[in-house]
């Protein structure tokens, strides 16, 4: 312990460390996600998914079909704004590892224990979307064009409860520091999601609109759209929008799990135990949410674009303002 | 730093007479789009996600059959018509072997009238099934599609064991249909008319497909977000279907009762005890629910069909170069999309003169520019699918 504590001690050292565990740690978790998507549609479709891949149940799949978009051609349409057009997946995926970045995976564990954690990840998730914007805006396609406005009339619409939503929490913990608000919840001895599961579903439903999960896929909607604001991308390019949707889906599982399940903390483990297990406890927690994800992806149709905006501001954005006000009242009654 | 006035006012009254404007743009959909079944295009006007003057443009898909069909004799044309609405094959050659049989006047075995019958009723569920898997995909749902094709491989198991053929059966013959032989037989002996085991897997597969219809209906009509995307949209008053042309449960679902099963006797459906089923609202929701109660009532005339085939020949006598005496006539049928019809001119040679067909989807999406007026894009996707057309069918 006291090794790696020395270790971290040195700045860039430590930096170093923390930027190679980030670099792999995306993309494993994006592929796990990837196959999970694979074999639960499969499961719940009556099907057996990808199968022949590496020998047994199809494990080498994602790293096949990774392989497979770098060998793709990169086709840049003749109309579009080509520096823009290939920043935009760039942008994506930075916002995505940037939000990595303030997880606390155990006790004082976060790869940047930000005083304001919640406020920065909250502020960068919508990075992501200025992205898709952008690549929809570059990609001189009208289908683009349409999701990337869908997408931002989405961001516009959802950011309000995503925010409203956390405050419930935010009043409860007294900190915006993720880890301090791990910590309430071990002091309070129950998760959040107890006093605070009107806040976790609009979080919930929110935060899915935001990733343009189903039933928010508006802007990809490939019955619609046939791919949307990806519709013009190929190879890598591609890929790092993939990439970005899956870990997005883990980073803001992550952050409900800390906010609402506890974090990392799992109730009878102390000490060295619950550091070294904190990571897998919070992993776990947010598998549990991004398998919910995959469930209603593979479950709900899609809503229409209208139904999405009067869905947040008619219902969640006032059961998110509701809320607030009765935490702050029992807060301060009790 | 003071201020002009006059300059200030100016700029302030610009800056509220001036409006944002929003320019028009073209969206083409298709011909190559996920949703478009095939090759169908559209191109409309949208001012943001509403569009407005919705065309339709067809003939990406045209084949020219009514020419073909001037050059071939008829036992070639069934093979044509089978790839006209290619999802419901074999229900294309009932019409046009009805049309060639009036003409020629023959008394088909009742037997042979049976078999089609339920090779027909087969092929309507095979149809609305296929209607079943996409639709719920273009709402965004893909589960129901595995459902749904699930039972329709039933189906078309069924027709492949009768038939040889999942898509294009090409199974009638003027007079009846046609024999299976023994397979290595020297001498052609007709062994069986239906395969052995057909009767009790066809009794097994209905079951299964009534189950599996109260699945879909637990699995689509169960679910919030569908209803909420498919009622009230798309609504076709019964006076608008029926000024376009618009038959089958397009029709019906707009509350019109008009059913060719119960109104031509090109199949013995006065034999049977089934219902037509309308709805009254006309939106895509009681389209879908139309075509799930018709494969329900399919799946009864096929049970019942089962009980009741007669047994007997399945050809009637005829000579072995057909030639079908001078005339004309038109002979209309219920497929699965709605009406289907062939008119059926001959000079008394061995192919017809002229063959006109008239397709069911091509006057089912006529109507698309006007149901199509002034929705939002993803009504498009809705409105377009629940009229459930098929692009072979529409350009022919």
């Amino acid at each position: 312990m006291s090794l790696i504590a020395d270790i971290m001690a040195n700045f860039w050292l430590g930096l170093i460390i923390k930027l190679l565990i980030v670099a792999l740690l995306v993309p494993v978790i994006g592929m796990i996600i990837g196959f999970a998507e694979m074999k639960l549609s499969a499961k719940m479709q009556n099907r057996v998914g990808p199968y022949y891949a590496g020998g047994r149940w199809g494990w080498a799949q994602l790293i096949a079909d990774g392989l497979k978009f770098f060998q793709k051609e990169d086709v840049i349409p003749a109309d579009a704004d080509r520096q823009v057009f290939k920043l935009a997946p760039a942008l994506v995926l930075a916002a995505t590892v940037a939000l990595v970045v303030v997880i606390p995976f155990g006790p004082d564990m976060a790869f940047r224990n930000l005083e304001l954690g919640l406020f920065y990840a909250l502020a960068i998730s919508s990075l992501s979307t200025i992205g898709v914007l952008v690549a929809g805006w570059s990609s001189a396609n009208k289908y683009s064009l349409i999701g990337s406005l869908r997408a931002a009339g989405q961001l516009i619409a959802y950011e309000l409860p995503l925010v409203l939503s956390v405050v419930g929490v935010v009043i409860l913990a007294g900190t915006m520091n993720l880890d301090g608000i791990v910590q309430a919840q071990i002091a309070s001895g129950i998760p959040y999601v107890v006093p605070q599961f009107v806040g976790f579903v609009v979080f919930f439903i929110a935060a899915l609109a935001e990733l343009s999960r189903i039933p928010f896929d508006m802007p990809v909607a490939e019955s619609e759209l046939v791919m949307g604001y990806m519709t013009e991308y190929t190879g890598f390019r591609f890929l790092f929008f993939y990439l970005a949707e899956f870990v997005n889906m883990f980073t803001m599982s992550a952050i409900a799990a800390t906010l609402f399940l506890g974090g990392y903390h799992f109730p009878g483990l102390s000490g060295d135990l619950a550091t070294v297990l904190g990571p897998v406890v919070l992993i776990a927690k947010s598998f549990l949410l991004v398998f919910m994800m995959l469930w209603f992806r593979w479950t709900f149709p899609r809503f229409r674009e209208d139904q999405l905006q009067s869905m947040a501001w008619k219902v969640l954005v006032p059961v998110a303002l509701a809320n607030i006000a009765v935490t702050a009242i029992l807060k301060v009654v009790i | 730093m003071t201020l002009d006035q006059d300059l200030v006012r100016h700029l302030s009254e610009v800056s509220v007479s001036v409006e944002l404007q929003t320019p028009e743009m073209t969206l083409n959909i298709g011909p190559q789009h996920p949703s478009t079944h095939g090759v169908l295009r559209l191109v409309a006007r949208v001012d943001g996600e509403r569009a407005y003057d919705v065309r339709p443009v067809i003939g990406y898909m045209h084949r020219g059959y009514e020419k073909l069909a001037e050059v071939r004799n008829y036992p070639q044309i069934t093979t044509i018509v089978n790839r006209i609405d290619w999802v419901a094959g074999y229900a294309n050659e009932i019409p046009f072997i009805t049309a060639a049989e009036k003409l020629m006047e023959l008394e088909v075995p009742p037997r042979a009238l049976w078999i089609r019958l339920i090779l027909t009723e087969m092929a309507r569920m095979a149809s609305h099934l296929i209607f079943m898997a996409s639709y719920p995909l273009e709402l965004g749902a893909q589960t129901p599609l595995f459902f749904a094709l699930r039972e329709r491989e039933r189906v078309l198991d069924l027709l492949e064991g009768v038939t040889g053929g999942r898509f294009h059966p090409n199974f009638n013959r003027i007079g009846g249909v046609k024999p299976a032989y023994g397979s290595g037989s020297k001498t052609r002996k007709l062994v069986q008319d239906l395969p052995k085991t057909f009767y009790e897997e066809t009794r097994r597969a209905m079951d299964e497909v009534l189950h599996a219809c109260d699945q879909l209906e637990d699995l689509v009509a169960g679910n919030e977000i569908i209803l909420a995307r498919t009622k009230g949209i798309g609504v076709l008053p019964p006076e608008v279907a029926v000024a376009y042309g618009v038959t089958g449960p397009n029709l019906r679902a707009s509350g019109v009762p008009f059913d060719l099963r119960k109104v031509e006797n090109y199949l013995p459906y006065d034999q049977f005890d089934f219902q037509v089923i309308t709805t009254q609202n006309g939106d895509c929701w009681d389209r879908w629910w139309c075509r799930l109660q018709e494969i329900r009532e399919s799946a009864k005339i096929v049970q019942q069909a089962i009980d009741s085939i007669p047994s007997g020949p399945i050809q009637a006598k005829v000579p072995k170069v057909i030639k079908v005496p001078k005339g004309e006539t038109y002979v209309r049928a219920e497929n699965p999309k709605g009406e289907m019809g062939y008119y059926l001119v001959s000079e008394g040679g061995q192919g017809p003169y002229r063959l006109k067909i008239r397709s069911a989807s091509f006057s089912n999406i006529s109507v698309l520019p006007w149901i199509l007026e002034g929705v939002l894009v993803p009504d498009i996707i809705a409105i377009m699918g629940s009229l459930d057309f098929v692009l072979g069918d529409v350009d022919r």
